[in-house]
């Protein structure tokens, strides 16, 4: 266990520190800085998207997606931060304690 | 840009507690990590170890549950790392922004995860000499650094979580808060194209591949639509 342990924290260390090991010049390039200004935002709605629609490996319509719905209609509305994230969770466990959405 | 002092104190307070509310939400995952780990077999000084070292909720949730379901300690270790591997398109963007060397790079390399990231982008970068972006970052990830172990060790320890976080809408709350915080950088068409493009593909890839990979997947769109973009103005 301890292998798995120690391999795995090992490993996504080095992951992050690659990332930031790239010398300046190579992403100074127009196309690559365009790259790595957008790999966050393709990385982060997809991880988004996963945490809303998808169980494992199942896509699943639930509570999550009514609280995003809600959750984005407050970002239209320019609604701060915690007032977002407040919202949701209240919309998701709302519909879950009645009963409405699992 | 035009900044005060005491613009940049309100700015500080929000930061730092929206930096704090994030530790917290995220929290509520740690203790389900740290019961998860300790009835799947892990010992506490092991599932404390995943926390402090590895720091990455979706590696550390994806090695032990590899290891729950049976599958070798050699698959949960490569398990883990794919879902790590998104983190080093985060540092790549953060490493400019933070201007880090030596042990302070150390230190926020290992605080380089999905809420640090987003809420340092979420920033704008040019403001107060970038110091938000900074501040955003830093504060993010000690906030859920410090929470999230703790949490675990709570966990881990009493074993029985507090609950299922789903009931209280917790996950929802983490999707929400991710999206709050893209939302900003997700202005210009190539920005709306991106972002739909890598939630489409993730979604489509879901139930044909394990998890993890789906999202790594959405870096195509990024590289693809970026290579082509490169030139013109974001």
């Amino acid at each position: 266990m301890w292998f798995a342990v120690l391999a795995g924290a090992a490993g996504c260390y080095a992951l992050k520190y690659v990332g930031s090991a790239i010398p300046g010049h190579v992403l100074e390039k127009p196309s690559v800085k365009q790259v790595v200004l957008l790999l966050p935002i393709a990385l982060l709605c997809a991880l988004v998207a996963v945490q809303t629609i998808a169980t494992n490996q199942t896509l699943v319509i639930d509570a999550r997606v009514p609280a995003l719905a809600v959750a984005t209609v407050a970002l239209r509305f320019r609604a701060p931060f915690i007032v977002v994230v407040l919202i949701a969770a209240a919309t998701a466990g709302g519909l879950r304690y009645f009963g409405l959405a699992s | 840009m035009e900044s005060t002092a005491a613009d940049w104190l309100t700015v500080r307070k929000e930061i730092i507690g929206n930096a704090l509310s994030i530790g917290v939400a995220v929290a509520m995952y740690g203790v389900s990590f740290g019961a998860l780990g300790t009835t799947t077999g892990l010992t506490i000084p092991q599932t404390m170890a995943l926390s402090l070292l590895m720091f990455t909720g979706a590696s550390q949730f994806t090695l032990v549950s590899t290891l729950a379901s049976g599958g070798t300690a050699l698959t949960a270790v490569i398990a883990s790392w794919l879902m790590g591997t998104r983190n080093a398109a985060y540092s790549m963007r953060m490493t400019p922004i933070l201007k880090t060397s030596g042990v302070g790079r150390l230190v926020a390399v290992q605080l380089t995860i999905d809420e640090s990231t987003a809420m340092g982008l979420a920033q704008d970068e040019t403001a107060y000499e970038g110091r938000a972006s900074r501040l955003a970052f830093w504060a993010t990830g000690l906030s859920v650094y410090v929470l999230w172990n703790s949490a675990t060790f709570i966990g881990a320890v009493s074993v029985s979580a507090i609950g299922d976080p789903k009931t209280f809408g917790l996950d929802a709350a983490i999707a929400a808060g991710l999206f709050a915080l893209v939302w900003p950088q997700i202005k210009s068409r190539i920005a709306i194209a991106v972002a739909l493009g890598g939630a489409l593909i993730a979604l489509t890839l879901t139930p044909f591949v394990s998890p993890g990979i789906p999202v790594l997947a959405a870096a195509l769109v990024a590289i693809i639509i970026g290579w082509t973009t490169g030139r013109r103005v974001l």
